[in-house]
């Protein structure tokens, strides 16, 4: 197992509020881990620790290192944007940016300077590819990306992420406002994008956790209770706070 | 009286204070329209003034308004919107912010007249401009700075914040999240608040009173630094300070100056049309 991103006792504040503490967590390249945990426990706080996007909020405090590749992600050489393109991420709800959906997919490559029209024509196919809308939006790439529906605006957004290439994927509760077929539909791309990707996921509910996880964290109150394999931790873990959340006698 | 009486009554005083609204406006543009249209041919249009403004036409008034409202224009959209960007998108919350609001919502409720003293004190004389096309558009500008200002931090500010996490979120910076979303978005309300401020540049006498305008001055400006004829003063003039004048010839400037404003006015509408059209979230 590689080790993509590395927290190394990790602490962060919302001015005196702790919102993570002493977090210590080894992401395996090429998987699918799960972050887990009831409301207010840090998942989300420690997703946008890994691409940097809570750099805007303003009065935290973060102590600890993030590595990727090994490298400290919070280092004064470290570029943002460039992380960015790295670890892409997508949000709860789908929010495609006013457009149509080729603009959406091609906002990031063009921001990083690909210009040429038969490579963004590529970039285009194969993201859309990737996150399972091709078939369905490939004769109208021009239309406003509002007009998708809400299950295909979320997968144009995974879309929209995959098309910078990045190395890690970091989805927060991607499927929260989709349908089942819809949800089934990311899920089935996820399973298939661990391949080239590492894939940082919180789940919109513990069965699908359960369901996707190769390597899981369950989070409480902003301390990482229990880790380990998904297939282990969903089904026998060790922690009785984990079982009783897992088992849903809270949450 | 029964409730649905009340009601009844009700509805018929504000439709009767809506009517007293909207009767006023249309009988003022009805009679310059009916009264100065007789005045208003090619020849009242390019040719200079002559005969002590008793004859003649209005072009250099015309382009004298024309040249302040460009001016006034090229000054405070890039001022405007980038102070507008500045405040929305960068100002820390902070005292000396708090400051900087607080200034630009006194400044729009100073009257234009004052705007007029300092802009004689400050552009004419400490300056040196002189009485000027460039003194009159930069008092101008200031004057309309600070609504310009507010329009535009509204519409950038009604941009969902989401979008500018979106963009950085693609490996945008901060910069291009604002040029590439949010502007876009922002951009009809900013239009409207720019035209409006225009509207009211190109409308105003005092401002320019003594900062740009010649009571009468029967050849075209040679360069921005000479003084010029604007419609609004030179209908100022020609209504109370010259003895004899014939009434179409006043409605007939009124009526240009009329058909000056409204027609910036359509033109922003139609812009702002064109960009609402790809604004949908």
């Amino acid at each position: 197992m590689v080790t993509k991103i590395s927290l190394q006792d990790v602490s962060y504040w919302y001015g005196n509020k702790p919102a993570l503490r002493h977090i210590n967590l080894a992401i395996p390249a090429n998987a699918v881990t799960v972050l887990f945990g009831p409301a207010g426990s840090g998942k989300t706080t420690l997703m946008r620790l890994i691409n940097r996007l809570n750099d805007s909020v303003s009065r935290t405090r973060l102590e600890g290192k993030i590595l990727l590749n090994g490298r400290d992600l919070y280092s004064p050489t470290v570029s943002v944007p460039q992380l960015r393109r790295q670890v892409g991420m997508v949000f709860a709800l789908p929010l495609p940016l006013p457009g149509t959906i080729r603009e959406n997919v091609l906002y990031g490559p063009k921001l990083a300077g690909i210009h040429s029209a038969s490579r963004l024509n590529e970039i285009l196919e194969s993201s859309l590819q990737k996150a399972a809308l091709w078939d369905e939006v490939k004769g109208r790439l021009d239309d406003l990306a509002s007009a998708l529906s809400g299950g295909q605006q979320q997968r144009l957004c995974i879309a929209r992420s995959l098309a910078l290439e990045p190395e890690v994927l970091l989805l927060d509760e991607p499927t929260s406002g989709l349908d089942p077929i819809s949800t089934a539909k990311v899920e089935h791309s996820l399973v298939e994008l661990k391949e080239h990707y590492t894939i940082i996921i919180v789940p919109h509910s513990v069965q699908q956790g359960a369901r996707i996880a190769d390597y899981a964290a369950f989070l409480l109150m902003g301390e990482l209770v229990e880790q380990g394999e998904g297939a282990t931790l969903f089904t026998n873990p060790r922690d009785s706070r984990a079982e009783d959340y897992v088992r849903g006698r809270f949450g | 009286m029964s409730r649905y009486r009340v009601q009844r009554a009700g509805f018929a005083l504000l439709g009767l204070v809506s009517l007293m609204v909207v009767v006023p406006i249309v009988i003022v543009i009805g009679s310059v329209i009916w009264r100065g249209i007789g005045a208003v041919n090619w020849a009242f249009l390019t040719e200079m003034p002559s005969d002590g403004m008793k004859a003649g036409g209005i072009l250099p008034a015309i382009v004298g308004t024309l040249l302040l409202t460009l001016g006034t224009a090229l000054v405070v959209i890039p001022m405007g919107i980038g102070g507008a960007i500045y405040l929305s998108e960068y100002a820390p919350e902070s005292a000396f912010t708090r400051a900087i609001r607080l200034a630009i919502i006194n400044l729009s409720s100073i009257p234009s007249v004052v705007y007029g003293l300092f802009g004689l004190g400050l552009f004419v004389l400490l300056m040196g401009m002189g009485t000027s096309i460039v003194a009159g558009a930069l008092t101008l500008a200031i004057m309309t700075l600070p609504m310009i200002i507010s329009t535009s931090e509204e519409a950038l500010r009604a941009v969902p914040l989401e979008f500018r996490m979106v963009s950085a979120s693609l490996g945008g910076t901060k910069w291009q999240g604002i040029r590439h979303v949010v502007l876009p978005q922002a951009l009809p309300g900013i239009i409207t608040g720019v035209i409006l401020g225009l509207l009211r540049a190109a409308g105003e006498t005092a401002p320019i009173l003594f900062t740009a305008a010649a009571f009468y001055l029967p050849h075209l400006p040679h360069s921005l630094f000479d003084e010029t004829m604007a419609l609004p003063y030179h209908l100022y003039v020609i209504s109370t300070q010259v003895p004899g004048m014939p009434a179409e010839m006043q409605n007939g400037t009124a009526l240009v100056l009329l058909v000056f404003v409204l027609s910036l006015n359509v033109v922003a509408s139609i812009i702002r049309s064109h960009f609402r059209r790809r604004r949908e979230w």
